[in-house]
Order: C-alpha cells, then structure tokens, then sequence
C-alpha cells in the first residue's frame, strides 16, 4: 500500500486470475448428438440380435422390423392405414382444438362461463377418454364416429385449460391501454387478448398432438380395418413382434412431424419473441 | 378542453386512499402530481381518465373538444404498454384502426407522428429491438396519433435512466411549446415536476388530500437546470415531501 502508483504485481503474493466459476445451467441443443445416439443405439441392438444375445423371441431385430415396414410399403397397405389414421387425427384434432380454444375463450373472459364451465372442465378433463370408449361407441356408432370422438374429447379438455390459463395470463395493463384508447370490446379480445394467449395456446397445442396419438391406438382398438393403431394391435395379437415394432416407429415418426409442425407455426406467430 | 374534479374522494375496501380533492386543469397547462409512493398519485390519474370511478365527488370536462380529436384524455403509461407482437407502426395503428379513417388518412397520420417523435426510421421494428427511451417515444407517438385533449401521464421517464429522462423532458417540452398540450403528469421526480409543471399539487401522505399547490410562471423554455429560482421552489417541495415521507414511516411504525 506504501507504492499508490504500482497497481500490479503486489509484493506479497503473486498475481493469479480470478477462478471461473459461472456458465452452465444452460443446457444447448447440439445437433449431431442425437443421431448419433440415435444410430449407434439401433447398431448396438441389430448386433446384439446377430450375435444372439438378445432373443428373437424378445425383441425382433432392426433389420426384421424394417422388412416388415418394406412389406407394408410394397403391399401399398402403408398408405391405407395412414390416410385412415391422418383423417382421424386431423379431424378429431383440429374439431377438438377449435371446440377447446372457444370455449377457453368463453372461460378466460366471462365470469357465467367461468364458474359454470371451468369445475365441470376440471372434473372430466383427467377422466382417461380410453375408459368412455365403449360409452362413445353407443353415442357415436362403431365406425368413424366414435373414434373420431374419443379423440376430439381427449384433445379439447387440454385445450381448454392452456387457452384460459393464457388468457388469465395476459398482461392487465395492456388491456387497460386498449381501454384507455377507447377500442371496442371485440377489438381488445382480437387484438390484445387473444394474440397476448396464442404462446400458451400453442403450447397446448403440443401436448394436445402427442394426447391424440395416444388415444388414436385406443380408438382403432374397436373395429378399425385401417390404422396404424389397428395394424399394430393386429400384429401384437399374432405376436408379430417385427410388425409391431414398425407401427410403433410408424406412430413416433408421426409425432415427430407433428412436434415439427407445431414448432413452425409457432416461429412464425410468435417471431415478434 | 378543462378537467374539474371536484371532491374527489376514493376508498379500496376498507382503505382510504384519496379525500375530497378539488382541482382544475385548465387549457394548455400541465399539472403535476407529487406525493409521497402509494399515495394515490395512479389512482387519481386513473379517476381522470375514467378508468375507474371515484368513491364520491366527480370529474367534470367542460369546453369545446378540439377539432379531429379521437381520443380526449389519452394516457401515456410508465410500463409504455406496448404490444410486443406488433411493430412500432402497427402500434401506433391500433389504436386508429377502431375509427372511422381512410387507409391512407390512417398512414398519414402514422408517419406524422413517427416523423415527429424521430421514429421514422424504425417502423418495422418490435418492441423488444428497442432501447426504454424509444419504447416511450412509441407510446408518445401513439398517444399524439389521436390528437388527444388532455394528456394524461403516470411516471412516463421513471422507467429511463437519467440521460434518456433529460433528452425526452426536452422533447417534452418542445411539444409543449408547439402544441400547448394540456396535461396531468405524475411523478415522484421533483426535477421532472419544476421543469415541466404549470402547476405543482402536493399530495400528503394516504389519505391523499391536497397540501399545496405550488404555480411557476417561468415559461417552460427558460427553465434550465440550473436555475436559482426553480432550485429555490425545488428545495421548497422537497421539505414538504420529506414531512409526509417521515410522518409516513412513524406512522408505519405505529400500526
Ligand atoms: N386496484 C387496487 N385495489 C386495492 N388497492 C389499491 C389498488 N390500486 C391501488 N391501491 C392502493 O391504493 C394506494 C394508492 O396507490 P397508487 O395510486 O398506486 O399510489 P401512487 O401511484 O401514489 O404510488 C396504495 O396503498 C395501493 O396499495
Ligand atoms: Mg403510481
């Protein structure tokens, strides 16, 4: 201290950075990581079906579920179950979604609609859809009808609940400066309500998309000829683990695309983040 | 246009907050409101505006709107209340696309406003590519597309660091000195209060009730920062603040 003009090097100890003790926490997507484990978990499984370590009465190899999938290419039978599959998501679907953020809506914003409608909500909403199936099939009939149902009900009450906890969760004060402008009633729901619910909507939109192909094997359990779910069960009844196997990778492709899907629309809605 | 309040009084439940306030604004002058924090320098503003209505007494418009107004009593709001999923231009076009405007009247005014508040540049731009001063420029900008009557202000610079507050006080007052605005603005800043206020009313501590008004007829232009005068009134406001903020924390203490 005696030396003001020497700021380095103090006499007693020597200099010595300052220990790094931030980062982490942060976890980052790393985009070859995946296929990597991807791949070497299927090489590591195709071995293990080789050289006899896993049974093949246990676990088909890779290669003996992606002959079965050629099968279904080739046969044209893939596109069959598909379209049967695709049609009753997309409609039970999209009815479900737009039938939940109505009537979220109506929650988020009307106290009659929210104290009438958000307990009967929350009391059906964790009844599983998979135990009303046979209830669904009397109401709906046996074909399309029910199954299409089972999967709009499984998909609206999630949608419901994401829409009015978006709402609630609308800055007020954006709301009051919409008032203070004097904007109309349907202006501050369409301008400042809704688009101030869409994250959380879209949100919901993700967990509704993986609940709906959940409940898409359910429902072609009951007198479905096509489907993915259908030709999966038919496989697991005939023990035709290698069939089963391709429905199932079927079936996890079309939640990816899904996934994917939804991650698009939600770059493009909520590019302003 | 002149806002009277007269015996204003307002009660949250069972608390108290504001009694029998009687005030004019008149045509062409801001007022500014100081008061010790919470109170209820927001919740008056939010009478005046007819956001929310007083307990008893009421707020009374009296004149001639001016001409092409589309909005009377327009607020600019210390949190800018921005939309962050639009761009600065379809900020300011919300609040004209409820009235009964022309596209290209509608455009015109946008980039009149965006031209005056030095926006031009950045109308494509979100709000969270802008720094705190621009956002409130913004909702300067939307606040003056509806050529408002009276301008109603709560901490509008309290959100800025100090250099930000300087530069827009300026434009602040350049507006003024254009347009002669009439305005209510809240502050906490007794800066702010002697460089913009017409008239300074002091609000005691909750209940708030009027304790002084203090008038400053130095035009706003030559108020500089320095100035011996508006230094004097300064200190002056600053002793009756003190009072309320210390008869405030007994009183805290007492309960
Ligand atoms: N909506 C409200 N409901 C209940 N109490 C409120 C509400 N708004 C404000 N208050 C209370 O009223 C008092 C004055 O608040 P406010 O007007 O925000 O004060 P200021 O702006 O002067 O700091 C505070 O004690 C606050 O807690
Ligand atoms: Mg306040």
């Amino acid at each position: 201290m005696s030396d003001g003009l020497r700021e380095s090097e103090g006499p007693e100890s020597p200099a010595k950075p300052v220990p790094f003790r931030g980062g982490g926490f942060l976890p980052k997507p790393r985009r070859i990581v995946a296929p990597i484990v991807f791949i070497a978990l299927i090489a590591f499984w195709e071995f293990g079906c080789r050289v006899g370590f896993i049974s093949p009465l246990i676990l088909p190899a890779p290669s003996e579920a992606f002959d079965a999938f050629m099968n279904l290419v080739r046969t044209g039978l893939l596109w069959d179950h598909l379209a049967a599959s695709l049609q009753r998501l997309l409609i039970g679907w999209s009815a479900g979604t737009l039938l939940g953020i109505f009537v979220g809506t109506l929650i988020g914003l009307f106290s009659l609609a929210r104290s009438g409608l958000q307990p009967l909500v929350s009391a059906i909403f964790p009844v599983p859809k998979i135990a009303l199936l046979p209830l669904f099939v009397i109401w709906f009939g046996i074909g399309e009808g029910s199954k299409v149902a089972t999967i709009l009900f499984g998909t609206f009450f999630p949608t419901v609940i994401a829409t009015y906890g978006g709402i609630d969760n609308v800055d007020r004060n954006l709301i009051r400066m919409g008032q203070s402008f004097g904007l109309s009633k349907l202006s501050i729901i369409r301008k400042i309500i809704l688009p101030g619910a869409l994250p959380a909507i879209l949100s919901g939109a993700r967990i509704s998309a993986a609940i709906a192909i959940i409940l898409l094997v359910a429902a072609e359990m009951i007198a479905a000829e096509y489907g993915v779910g259908a030709y999966i069960l038919l496989a697991g009844s005939l023990m035709a683990t290698d069939q089963l196997i391709a429905g199932v990778a079927l079936l996890s492709l079309m939640g990816l695309v899904f996934a994917w899907l939804i991650g698009q629309a939600e770059k493009y809605f909520l590019k302003w983040r | 246009m002149d806002l009277n309040l007269r015996h204003i009084s307002h009660h949250y439940d069972e608390v108290e907050v504001l009694r029998d306030i009687n005030l004019d604004i008149r045509r062409g002058q801001i007022v500014c409101l100081i008061g010790p924090s919470g109170c209820g320098k927001s919740t008056l503003l939010r009478l005046i505006g007819g956001l929310e209505r007083p307990t008893g007494g009421e707020v009374l418009q009296s004149g001639e709107v001016p001409e092409g107004c589309l909005n009377p009593l327009t607020y600019i709001f210390q949190d800018f209340a921005l939309l962050p999923w639009r761009t600065v231009e379809a900020n300011v076009s919300l609040v004209l696309e409820d009235h009964d405007l022309s596209a290209a009247a509608r455009e015109a005014i946008i980039a009149d406003v965006l031209a005056r508040t030095k926006l031009a540049d950045f109308r494509k731009a979100y709000p969270r590519q802008l720094s705190g001063g621009m956002k409130q420029r913004v909702a300067i900008a939307r606040a003056l597309s509806v050529r408002p009557a009276v301008l109603l202000m709560d901490e509008p610079l309290s959100a800025l660091d100090s250099q930000t507050r300087e530069l827009l006080m300026d434009d602040l007052v350049d507006l003024w000195e254009k347009e002669q605005y009439t305005a209510a603005y809240v502050t906490h800043n007794l800066n702010e209060a002697v460089r913009l206020g017409h008239r300074i009313v002091v609000l005691s501590r909750r209940p708030g009730e009027i304790r002084e008004i203090v008038e400053i007829d130095m035009p706003l232009s030559d108020r500089r920062s320095d100035n011996s005068e508006l230094e004097a009134i300064q200190k002056r406001l600053w002793n009756l603040m003190r009072e309320e903020a210390l008869a405030a924390d007994r009183e805290l203490l007492d309960v």
